[in-house]
C-alpha cells in the first residue's frame, strides 16, 4: 500500500523535453491509469517510478520516502511490460522466484509462496515448463505471478494487454480489476486505449505531449471534460466538436471568446419531435454501423462530418436527417481549448432556419 | 476422379466436354510435376552423398593408412582396407616423443585460452553492447582493428616481450597471448545486443546484481553462440603450430601438432603409417567435443532471438 507523488518532474532526452514540470498523486489504494497518444510521455513517467529512467528534475515520493536515488530493486515495485520480458532460459518456477531469491527468501517460504501465487493465477500445471511453450494468456499470468511474489507496495502495468487477442484481452481486463480488489495495492497502468482506461481506472490521468491534461474519475472525464483534448479522447465515438464559426445558425451570447462548440454523440438526437428545444443541424447520413443495441451514423452537415449514437432505437432509414442536440449538453472551449463553464449563454428559441445543405 | 463423373454425365454438352479434356490436362501436369519432383529428389541426394564422400573421403583415408604396414601405404593400386589393423602404428606414434607431455600441454594450453577468453570477453562485450560510456566506440574500435594484424606482424614483438618476461617454454607463455578474443567480443557483442532491453530491466526490478544479470540471463541466452564460439577457439588453438613452434626452444612446453611434425623427422624416409596414426591421436579429442556440443552449434545457426 503507498501513495506515489511526483514533484516538478521533467525529463529531458538530449535537448527534447519530453515532460514538463509534472505534478502528480497517486491516491494508496487507487487503480491508476495513465493514457495519452503514443509519446505523449505516460510510459517514460511510469518508469521513472519504477526507477528504470531518471528524471531530469524533480522529486518523486513514494509513501514517505523521497526515492529519487534508490535503485529499482529497491523501491519496492513490481512492473508488468508489454511484452511480459520473461525470462526465456528458465522455467515458470523459476521466472517467479527469482525476485525472491534476489531477496535472500529461504528455500521452504519460496516454494510456499509460489505455489499460493501459481494457483490463485492458474499456473500450477505448467510451473516446469518455459515460457515460450506457453500461450499469449499464459505468459501474461506469469508476468503477473512474477510481480505479485514480491508483494509489493506499487504495481506498474506498461500496455499488459495489448499483446493479446480482444476476447482475451477483455477476459484478463476484468481479471486486473478482480486482482485489485483482492490485493488492495496501488496499481498504476499505462495504456493508450481510453476504452481499456474508462473500463478499469478508478483514476484516470488524461496526458498528451508531456502535459497532464486531466486526472479525475472516468465520469467526471467523460461528463465534465477540462478541455478540447480530454473531450476529443474520451468516448467511443468521442466527442463531436467544430470550430465556433462553423456552428451556423447557434445562437450565443458569450462574454468570452468561444473557439470550439462541441457534444457527445448520445446526446443529439436524430428527427426529433418539435417539441425537442436545442441546436438542429441538417445532413445526409454517410455510413452506418450497426452494432446491435447501439447504432452509429456519420453525417454530413454543413458545419462538417460528426457522428451520432442512438440506443435501442430503430434504424434510421432516410438520408436527410435532422438532428437535434439540446442546449444543455452543448459544451463550449476556449480559443486555446480550455473548457468554458460560465458565461455562455445560447439562445433558447427554435430557430426557424439552421444548417442543411 | 472428374473423369469418371464426366463419362457417366456423357459428353452431351459442350461444356462438360471441354471441362473433362481440362481435366485431363491437370492430371498430366500433376504427373509430371511428380516426377519431375522425384527427379530433383534423386539429384538432391546425390549431390548430398558427393559432398560427404569429398569431406569424408581424406578423413577415411587417414584412418586407413594409420592401420597399414608402411610397404602397404605405398602400394598402387591403393587399398581401402588393410589385410591386417596395425594397431603397433598408434603405440609407435605415441612412443617417437614425449607424447604423453605433449598431449597435457595441448589440453592444458587449450583449454587455458578458453577460460580466460570466456573471462574476458563475456564482461567486455556485455559492456559494449550494454552500457553507454565514454569512448565506448572508439575502444571497440581499437578491439575490431586487432582483427586486422597478422600474427606475422607480431609474433617477434611478443616473443621479445615474453623472453622479458622469462616467459618462453612455459604454458603461461603460450596462454596469455590469447587471454582474450577481439573475434570472441565482436560474435558475443551482436548477441547480446538482440536481447530486449526489458529483460534485463525486469531483471532489475527482480533486485538482482549486474554479476547476476550477466551470468543468469544473458548467458544462458547466448549459449549456442558462446559455444560456438568455444569450439572454433578451441579447435583454432589445439591445431596451432605455429605460435608453439616460435615460443618454445624445448620440449617442456610443447604442443601435440609439434610432436606430429616431428615424426616426419625421425627417420629418412615419411612412416605414413605412423604419422596418419600420430593425426588421429591429435584430431581425437575435437572430434569428441564436437559431437558433444553439435547440437548448439546447429541451434545457434538457426538461432532466430527470444520472442
Amino acid at each position: 500500500m503507498a501513495k506515489i507523488e511526483l514533484k516538478n518532474i521533467s525529463k529531458k532526452f538530449k535537448d527534447d523535453t519530453v515532460i514538463q514540470n509534472l505534478n502528480l498523486t497517486i491516491k494508496d489504494g487507487s487503480f491508476t491509469v495513465l493514457v495519452g497518444p503514443s509519446g505523449c510521455g505516460k510510459s517514460t513517467t511510469l518508469r521513472m517510478v519504477a526507477g528504470l529512467e531518471k528524471q531530469s528534475d524533480g522529486e518523486i515520493w513514494i509513501d514517505d520516502t523521497c526515492v529519487n536515488d534508490t535503485p529499482p530493486g529497491m523501491r519496492d515495485v513490481a512492473m508488468v511490460f508489454q511484452n511480459y520480458a520473461l525470462y526465456p532460459t528458465m522455467s515458470v518456477r523459476g521466472n517467479i522466484e527469482f525476485g525472491l531469491k534476489n531477496r535472500g527468501v529461504a528455500r521452504g517460504e519460496r516454494d510456499k509462496l509460489v505455489k499460493d501465487i501459481s494457483e490463485i493465477v492458474g499456473l500450477t500445471p505448467h510451473l516446469d515448463k518455459k515460457p515460450q511453450n506457453l500461450s499469449g494468456g499464459q505468459r501474461q499470468r506469469v508476468a503477473l505471478a512474477r510481480a505479485m511474489v514480491k508483494q509489493p507496495k506499487v504495481f506498474i502495468l506498461d500496455e499488459p494487454l495489448s499483446n493479446l487477442d480482444a476476447k482475451l484481452r477483455n477476459q484478463m481486463r476484468t481479471e486486473l480489476i478482480q486482482l485489485h480488489k483482492r490485493l488492495g495495492t496501488t496499481f498504476v497502468y499505462v495504456t493508450h486505449d481510453q476504452v481499456e482506461a474508462m473500463s478499469m481506472g478508478d483514476e484516470i490521468v488524461v496526458m498528451n505531449k508531456g502535459v497532464i491534461q486531466q486526472a479525475d474519475s472516468p465520469m467526471k472525464l467523460y461528463h465534465d471534460p477540462e478541455n478540447l483534448f480530454t473531450a476529443e479522447f474520451i468516448g467511443t465515438p468521442a466527442m463531436n466538436t467544430m470550430q465556433m464559426r462553423d456552428a451556423q445558425g447557434l445562437d450565443i451570447q458569450a462574454s468570452v471568446g468561444i473557439g470550439y462548440v462541441g457534444f457527445r454523440p448520445e446526446q443529439a438526437l436524430i428527427n426529433a419531435g418539435p417539441d425537442s428545444e436545442g441546436y438542429t443541424v441538417e445532413g445526409e447520413i454517410l455510413t452506418r454501423e450497426s452494432l446491435g443495441a447501439e447504432q452509429i451514423y456519420q453525417i454530413q452537415s454543413r458545419s462538417g462530418v460528426f457522428f451520432v449514437k442512438t440506443f435501442l432505437a430503430p434504424v434510421v432509414t432516410a438520408d436527410h436527417v435532422k438532428v437535434t442536440i439540446p442546449y444543455e449538453h452543448l459544451y463550449y472551449f476556449g480559443l486555446s481549448g480550455e473548457r468554458l463553464r460560465s458565461g455562455v449563454q445560447a439562445n433558447r428559441k427554435q430557430l426557424a432556419t439552421v444548417g442543411g445543405i | 476422379m472428374l473423369k469418371a463423373v464426366n463419362r457417366t454425365i456423357g459428353s452431351a454438352s459442350i461444356g462438360t466436354a471441354a471441362e473433362g479434356k481440362r481435366a485431363d490436362v491437370r492430371s498430366g501436369k500433376a504427373v509430371l510435376r511428380k516426377a519431375l519432383r522425384a527427379v530433383l529428389q534423386v539429384i538432391n541426394v546425390a549431390g548430398m552423398l558427393g559432398l560427404v564422400l569429398v569431406f569424408a573421403m581424406p578423413f577415411v583415408w587417414m584412418i586407413s593408412t594409420s592401420l597399414k604396414t608402411l610397404p602397404e601405404t605405398m602400394i598402387f593400386p591403393p587399398v581401402w582396407i588393410p589385410e591386417n589393423f596395425v594397431w603397433q602404428n598408434y603405440a609407435d606414434a605415441w612412443n617417437t616423443g614425449p607424447f604423453l607431455s605433449y598431449f597435457v600441454n595441448s589440453v592444458v594450453i587449450a583449454v587455458g585460452i578458453l577460460i580466460l577468453q570466456m573471462l574476458t570477453i563475456i564482461p567486455a562485450s556485455f559492456a559494449f553492447a550494454r552500457y553507454k560510456f565514454k569512448g565506448s566506440g572508439f575502444l571497440f574500435g581499437i578491439v575490431m582493428v586487432t582483427l586486422m594484424i597478422p600474427a606475422q606482424l607480431i609474433f617477434l614483438p611478443v616473443y621479445l616481450e615474453l623472453s622479458a618476461f622469462k616467459l618462453l617454454n612455459t604454458h603461461l607463455g603460450l596462454i596469455l597471448p590469447f587471454a582474450s578474443s577481439a573475434f570472441g567480443i565482436f560474435l558475443l557483442r551482436q548477441a547480446f545486443m538482440q536481447i530486449s532491453d526489458e529483460l534485463i530491466e525486469a531483471a532489475r526490478l527482480d533486485q538482482a546484481a549486474e554479476w547476476k544479470i550477466i551470468v543468469q540471463i544473458m548467458v544462458p541466452m547466448v549459449k549456442p553462440v558462446l559455444v560456438t564460439f568455444a569450439l572454433f577457439s578451441f579447435i583454432a588453438h589445439w591445431n596451432d603450430y605455429f605460435w608453439p613452434l616460435v615460443m618454445t626452444t624445448n620440449e617442456t612446453a610443447r604442443t601435440l601438432p609439434l610432436g606430429i611434425a616431428k615424426i616426419r623427422d625421425v627417420e629418412g624416409v615419411a612412416t605414413w603409417n605412423t604419422l596418419m596414426a600420430g593425426n588421429l591421436i591429435l584430431v581425437a579429442p575435437i572430434l569428441v567435443v564436437f559431437f558433444l556440443s553439435q547440437r548448439q552449434i546447429i541451434k545457434a545457426f538457426v538461432y532466430n532471438g527470444v520472442k
